[in-house]
């Protein structure tokens, strides 16, 4: 493949809690905690996880809505992570973002026009009528009526408002679109027709995107390669099909074991595997591999040495002991 | 397969909210509620009259300033059902100087209506400046401005307009922006605003401090979006309803307010007139001409009363918890 049109490195991301009414507590929450991947042109990288493991954190950083505590983040060659605000600016046309609520990522008080045209209104200098043409360009292309310019959010199902969304992040042509949990709060019969779209669109475009979710079925079918987070940390990066087939990773193992399989037969004679105890705090990670407290497999080592990111086979897993 | 999706997505949106905007929406609940439309009607009414005050005595050919010496009887109380009631003094007249109560009411009311307006809008104004400003800007700001909405909420409002009102006033006075009434005017208004902009500024921070953390604004910022364009573009427009609300149902209050006030003999003083200086009047005659106490009193209540309802009415239009 050509050269990675995102290369995220060593990217960490520390949020202080305030810390009680003295704020003499104060605790460094460890969200993302130095986290290595990359994205190709029109590649699809599935990011999954429990909630709380940082994903979400990663998708915001990348778009510098969040400063990054330490790391780099290379986009077309360019690293971003302490750049200016007027080089940030430049590079946001390229990078855009859908979100998880399509209730919340609409502005209630603007109509659909003046949502998807705003980012033209920032960007560009274009007239308003050259805007209301792109914006009615844009609708047609994700599904929705053009006639429906004027209308507001509120008038629209959730499946619609989410192609709204959709139109807004495309509105400038970007390269790489951050999909955060784009079809989790959709309907089972809608989430489809997104997901399709967002293939079409991908097609069309040319764009990358990293798919950030918690419903690996979706992610399977969308992805090319997929990330495995856990507690900030990058447990496994694998090419979809054979992270699906055979996981390498205890964590990959155990999250593929509680997807359903639509075959009967199969889905009770598969060992399942339960993890045990709960997920630790991001404020007080376990020492060694953080996954030591609910791996079945730990040993001694496990919980003294971080195991390092290293290829075995197709992927790159960070375990001491892979399948 | 692209076809059929494209199909069901156009499927038509919800019938009863197609093709409005919030406003619309608003609006067809207000109609919808019959007891504050009517008391928009009068309240509207009311505030008109005030406003055409000089039009309206004109056509009834009556002032706030001509004595008619001659009506009034022993002891100035005017003679005649209901004081002094006629074709040529509708409400009768006033007592011991002599002037006509419809003048003078209407030309009260002007005053009481200004007041009442120009500390609503202040305070709203300023609610709102502070209160996007602290939770925006945050840090010290933030919390000198919460600090000190705090200790002016622990003031009684009304004992400290009380203890205030004379000393301010001649202060008003001494640096000659404006005298008599025009300066107890300034110092009422003043201390109302001081002391209400408070409480909303705490509702307009927390409620910016809610919206800040909305993902449409996350999607601004990631379209580039410069602080000033989220206020403007994206925040305000969610606090309109709010701040239309506020103001609305703050307005009896400070008509009442004014009322009160002037009755306490801190307001407005004669040779001015307004509704609580004329219920004050009223008490020294209230056995002789019990007309001069309840028409003003009644006006008091039917407006008051009004404006509390069409507030109300509003809230419930706007309150955006039923937008979906
Ligand atoms: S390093 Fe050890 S604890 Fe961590 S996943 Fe591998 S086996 Fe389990």
């Amino acid at each position: 493949m050509a050269t990675p049109i995102l290369k995220v490195s060593g990217l960490k991301k520390y949020f202080l809690s305030s810390g009680g009414f003295t704020g003499r507590n104060k605790q460094v929450i460890k969200a993302v905690d130095g986290v290595d991947f990359e994205i190709y042109p029109g590649e699809t990288v599935g990011l999954v996880g429990e909630s709380g493991c940082g994903k979400t954190t990663v998708g915001r950083t990348i778009l510098k809505l969040y400063d990054p505590t330490e790391g780099s983040i290379f986009f077309e060659g360019q690293d971003i992570a302490h750049a200016s605000k007027v080089e940030i600016f430049s590079i946001r046309s390229k990078m855009q973002m859908i979100f998880q609520d399509p209730y919340a990522s609409l502005n209630p008080r603007h109509t659909v026009g003046e949502i998807i045209g705003a980012p033209f209104q920032i960007h560009t200098k274009l007239s308003k009528d050259e805007i209301k043409n792109e914006v009615q360009s844009l609708l047609t292309k994700v599904g929705l009526n053009p006639e429906h310019i004027n209308r507001f959010p509120h008038e629209f199902s959730g499946g619609q408002r989410q192609r709204i969304g959709i139109a807004r992040a495309l509105a400038l042509r970007p390269k790489l679109i951050v999909a955060d949990e784009p079809v989790s709060a959709l309907d089972v019969s809608i989430q489809a027709q997104v997901v399709n779209l967002l293939d079409d669109l991908q097609d069309e475009y040319g764009l990358a995107y990293l798919f950030v979710a918690h419903d690996l079925s979706v992610v399977q079918h969308i992805s090319d390669r997929v990330i495995v987070m856990y507690l900030g940390k990058v447990m496994e990066i694998a090419k979809t099909e054979s992270l699906f087939k055979e996981p390498r990773h205890p964590y990959t193992k155990a999250l593929l074991s509680a997807v359903p399989i639509p075959d009967p037969k199969l889905e009770r004679s598969r060992e399942r595997i339960t993890l045990v105890g709960d997920l630790p705090t991001p404020a007080n990670p376990p020492s060694g591999c953080v996954f030591n407290t609910r791996c079945w497999k730990a040993k001694d080592i496990c919980r003294t040495t971080a195991p390092e990111l290293l290829t075995v086979g197709s992927s790159t897993v960070a375990c001491h002991f892979p399948e | 397969m692209t076809i059929i999706y494209l199909m069901t997505a156009i499927a038509e949106p919800r019938k009863e909210l197609a093709q409005r905007s919030p406003r619309q929406i608003a609006w067809m609940r207000l109609k919808r509620n019959k007891v504050s439309m009517v008391a928009a009607g009068v309240a509207l009414f009311f505030v008109l009259i005030a406003f055409l005050a000089p039009l309206v005595t004109k056509i009834f050919n009556v002032d706030n300033t001509t004595v008619y010496p001659n009506v009034l009887g022993d002891g100035g109380v005017p003679k005649g059902f209901g004081g002094g009631i006629s074709w040529h003094h509708p409400f009768g007249l006033e007592p011991g100087v002599g002037r006509d109560l419809f003048g003078l009411l209407i030309y009260g009311s002007r005053i009481s209506f200004s007041i009442a307006i120009l500390t609503s809008i202040a305070f709203v104004a300023i609610g709102l400046f502070l209160g996007i400003s602290a939770a925006f800007i945050g840090g010290l700001l933030d919390n000198t401005l919460g600090r000190l909405a705090d200790f002016l909420l622990a003031f009684p409002t009304t004992f400290m307009y009380v203890a205030l009102a004379y000393p301010l006033s001649l202060r008003v006075e001494a640096m000659g922006l404006a005298h008599h009434n025009g300066a107890r005017i300034i110092v009422m208004v003043s201390v109302l605003v001081v002391f209400s902009w408070p409480g909303f500024f705490r509702v307009v921070r927390s409620q910016v401090l809610s919206i800040r953390e909305k993902e449409f604004i996350l999607a601004a910022r990631t379209q580039g979006a410069s602080n000033m364009r989220i206020i403007f573009k994206e925040i305000l427009p969610n606090l309109w309803p709010l701040a239309i609300v506020y103001l609305s149902i703050s307005l009896p209050g400070y008509l009442a307010a004014e009322a009160v006030f002037s009755f306490l003999g801190v307001g407005v003083q004669a040779p001015g007139s307004t509704w609580g200086l004329v219920l004050n009047d009223a008490t020294n005659f209230w056995q002789r001409d019990p007309a001069y106490l309840a028409i003003p009193a009644g006006m008091v209540i039917i407006v008051v009363l009004a404006l509390n309802l069409f507030g109300d009415g509003l809230r419930d239009a706007l309150d955006s918890k039923s937008d979906r």
